[in-house]
């Protein structure tokens, strides 16, 4: 019997890797909705992504919670199974599957560079690599995140009259925003649409600083004149935004790197910060885990599989339903 | 350059017409000359650099990319200048020169550094820098300012009305230091005086005609015959007048006598010929007003001249270079029939369907007429300083002659199809007698009736249409080349032959051999 089924379900264990569905057991590599869901029985994950999805989903939304460590390996039927640092949210893992003739390592989403907070993703050697391909086509090399967030403060210092309404996911997204910007040196406030503010309190009680934050809903107009404010996405449009007079609108994302995708968004000050792996991270990264076979869970897959295949490697998409790239937190 | 990428993202990416305006005016407020008058260029659509084309670029990345991969990320962008910046594996972080620097090297490079360059370019730049890059270098910017609403913004930034600056506009000629002087309130506004500087000439291309005739389809091209005197631009406007030689010279002063009757608003390029009543003299003639700064009244009669027009630069103040041949010259008319001069007129366009017809006018204008040869220029050229690739040719005449023996004659097409006007001839080889071509007849009626009987009359064999004869009659054959030809007998080809003269005189046993053919054969 083969260790993982295609849809990522372990037989052996029985159970799932981040099911769109309720199961009976689920191993679950990061909270973002697209991986985790409410509803299942029993759920391992690292604390983090256990505290996040209690925050969101409340204490019940699963039956039994079992925590573990990165790097802590837990018995699971015939295997071992243990989390690895992936990089991408606050407590984002990896999962490595162990069985004495085969290691199989599944990515979740994850990001090869800095996240003040987060931590970084570790390679794991293994046979076979089960990795995402959000952003699986050459075009996307992102850049320096610290280089986009100076972008930002610059336009803040230059337009002194305008907000900047800055389109933001509220899990990862917005916090990792917030640490660049005071990295770049912008201490005023913040401001906080609603959706914002539960996840940027869960981070900065686990230690990480995001400065002054506030809520519009307590500031004067003039004091939102030239101020930042993140919101969800879905926000941009909503009545909400119109309290702010004529402010310019951005967002972060990987998304914003093709500049007809911006305009056609409507979206005037992009920054190209993103929490998932560019293309050349994907490459390096396969090569880094030396696996002889990849297979690519959700994104650009037939990219990335066409590289693979050019570079030696066996390679196949899996074409997994219900990853959600457009609106997450890509 | 790096400025000037920022800027032009913006613009792409601001949806308000006014905060369009808003990024404009302070970009020209902040870019220091001359890169700012460049930007202006580029927004208004006035400067293009036409060697870069897309399918260069493609070429270049597709030396660093897989190519199923690229097709994928071109599918993905949809755009091929973002899919080519995005995906430029080279990120060595260079400094980039500036916007000026850039638009100059790549206007000026041979097109064979070309690659070399760009790719260094794109290497050295980031994302948004070699998208700019790429936008400009191909000229297909798409990012929603159009030339009007970049004037628009000069008039906000100068505090001046739209109208006044279209008052001026094609007055003005990129970087526009005057113009930038003017909106700064640092100057004056800008006189505009085209005609008071020389516009660098539009040269032509010796045809290769093994190579370029074959690609050339002859409705494309205009033809005129090459008027053997000087070349000359005149710079016309406000009383004021200067006739400038090819290398930029005002040669006015020698040519009292023309100068004085030019009148209009223009700049004009055409030939200065000696000549009266439009009959060219022979270049001597034009040769001794040459020698003289001062020439005395004797001298002007003698030797009047006039100047035969081929093309126009600025119409008026507007500058018309940029507009393709065709549209030029029926400018020109329209500018001469309003300012007529008994000392212009325009070179007139031979009329020709094919080019072994237009060899056979360029033959009987060098022979007849004594024209040095033919002028083709692409109908939808536009004036381009120096000597463009592909755009106009000179075609020189230098015809070599043979004598070659009639063998067979072949009824013509048409009015001559009761002749027998279609012929063949050959030359010796040893005691035989091999065809080395075949021409039609190209002279008088009469000629050709006397020929006709000849032919009826020394008939040996005839096989349908075609008559073989009696090996006697010698034409002299004129061509241009001769090329080797497996497909001939005699192992060789004229190029463009046609027959000259006939020589009732000369005895087939004078002809040329195979031999002395060979002989014009180019190495
Ligand atoms: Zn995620
Ligand atoms: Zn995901």
């Amino acid at each position: 019997m083969d260790i993982l089924r295609h849809d990522l379900y372990i037989g052996p264990a029985g159970a799932y890797i981040d099911p769109h569905f309720p199961v009976e057991k689920a191993l679950i590599t990061h909270a973002h909705g697209d991986h985790a869901i409410r509803g299942h029985k029993h759920v391992l994950a690292t604390q983090d992504t256990i505290g996040i999805m209690k925050q969101r989903y409340g204490e019940d939304a699963a039956k039994s919670w079992q925590p573990v460590a990165y790097g802590e390996k837990t018995k699971l039927g015939s295997l071992t199974v243990s989390f690895h640092p992936a990089g991408h949210i606050l407590g984002s893992a990896q999962i490595l599957l162990e069985s004495p003739k085969q290691r199989i390592v599944v990515s979740g989403d994850y990001k090869r560079g800095f996240d003040a907070g987060i931590a970084a993703f570790e390679p794991v050697p293994c046979d076979i690599f089960v990795t995402e391909a959000t952003f699986g086509l050459p075009v996307f090399q992102h850049p320096d995140p610290l280089a986009e967030a100076q972008k930002l403060a610059h336009s803040l210092a230059k337009f002194q009259q305008q907000s900047h309404l800055i389109a933001v996911y509220a899990l990862g997204k917005a916090q990792r925003l917030i640490s660049l910007l005071r990295a770049a040196g912008y201490d005023a406030p913040i401001y906080l649409h609603g959706a914002m503010v539960g996840m940027c309190n869960y981070y900065q009680q686990r230690g990480v600083e995001l400065g002054d934050l506030r809520r519009p809903v307590d500031a004067s107009k003039e004091e939102l004149k030239g101020a930042l404010v993140l919101a969800p996405p879905s926000a941009l449009k909503e009545v909400w935004s119109r309290r702010f007079s004529d402010p310019i609108t951005g967002m972060a994302s990987g998304w914003m790197t093709v500049k007809q995708r911006v305009r056609q968004r409507g979206i005037e000050l992009p920054l190209v910060i993103s929490d998932h792996a560019d293309w050349n991270e994907l490459t390096q990264t396969i090569r880094d885990t030396d696996a002889a076979e990849v297979w690519v869970t959700h994104g650009r897959e037939d990219a990335l599989v066409h590289w693979c295949r050019k570079s030696g490697l066996a390679a196949k998409p899996l074409r997994l339903q219900g990853r959600d790239e457009e609106e997450e937190a890509a | 350059m790096k400025t000037f990428a920022l800027f032009l993202e913006k613009l792409l990416l601001t949806p308000s017409r006014n905060q369009k305006i808003a990024y404009m005016v302070q970009y020209f407020r902040e870019a220091p000359d001359p890169d700012r008058g460049y930007a202006l260029a580029v927004l208004t659509g006035g400067l293009s650099l036409q060697n870069v084309k897309p399918k260069l670029l493609k070429d270049i990345v597709l030396e660093k990319i897989d190519e199923e991969l690229f097709q994928m990320s071109y599918d993905y962008v949809g755009d091929l200048a973002e899919t080519i910046a995005l995906i430029w594996p080279d990120h060595g972080g260079k400094a980039l020169p500036t916007l000026s620097g850039l638009i100059d090297e790549l206007a000026s490079v041979a097109p064979d550094k070309l690659p070399t360059i760009i790719a260094g370019h794109l290497s050295g730049a980031t994302a948004t820098e070699r998208w700019a890059i790429i936008k400009l270098a191909t000229g297909n910017l798409r990012i929603g300012v159009s030339a009007r609403l970049a004037k628009t913004a000069l008039a906000e930034f100068g505090g001046k009305t739209l109208d006044e600056i279209e008052h001026l506009w094609h007055g003005m000629e990129c970087p526009y230091l005057d113009l930038f002087a003017w909106l700064d309130g640092r100057a004056e506004a800008p006189q505009v005086h085209r005609h008071r500087m020389f516009h660098p000439l539009m040269l032509a291309h010796a045809l290769d005609e093994e190579k370029d005739l074959g690609g050339m389809n002859p409705a494309d091209w205009q033809a005129e015959w090459k008027w053997d005197g000087i070349r000359v631009q005149l710079g016309l406007g406000e009383g004021e007048k200067a006739m400038y030689s090819r290398t930029g010279d005002n040669i006015a002063h020698s040519f009292p006598d023309l100068m004085k009757t030019l009148n209009g608003r223009a700049v004009l390029d055409g030939e200065l010929l000696a000549g009266r009543g439009f009959e060219p003299m022979s270049f001597n003639a034009l040769q001794q007003r040459l020698n003289r700064k001062k020439p005395g009244q004797q001298m002007q009669r003698d030797y009047p001249v006039f100047v035969r027009l081929y093309d126009m630069l600025f119409d008026g103040d507007e500058d018309i270079r940029g507009l393709p041949l065709h549209e030029r010259r029926v400018r020109l008319e329209r500018w001469l029939a309003a300012n007529p001069n008994p000392q212009m007129d325009i070179s007139s366009i031979l009329s020709f369907h094919s080019w072994q017809e237009l060899a056979e006018i360029r033959v009987r204008g060098a022979e007849e007429q004594g024209h040095e040869g033919l002028m083709l220029k692409r109908r939808d050229s536009v004036y381009k300083q120096g000597r463009p690739k592909g755009l106009w040719f000179k075609w020189k005449r230098d015809a070599l002659l043979i004598d070659a023996i009639l063998m067979y004659a072949q009824r013509g097409h048409g009015k001559r199809s009761s002749y027998y006007s279609d012929y063949t001839f050959g030359v010796w080889k040893g005691n035989d007698i091999v065809p080395v071509g075949k021409a039609y007849f190209g002279f008088t009626d009469e000629e050709l009736r006397e020929l006709d009987r000849w032919v009826r009359n020394h008939t040996v064999e005839r096989f349908g249409p075609v008559r073989e004869v009696e090996k006697q009659l010698v034409f002299e054959v004129a061509f241009d080349s001769v090329q080797p030809s497996t497909r001939h007998k005699a192992g060789l080809a004229l190029r463009f032959p046609r027959i000259n003269r006939i020589r009732w005189d000369k005895p087939a046993q004078q002809a040329d051999t195979l031999e002395n053919v060979g002989k014009f054969v180019r190495q």
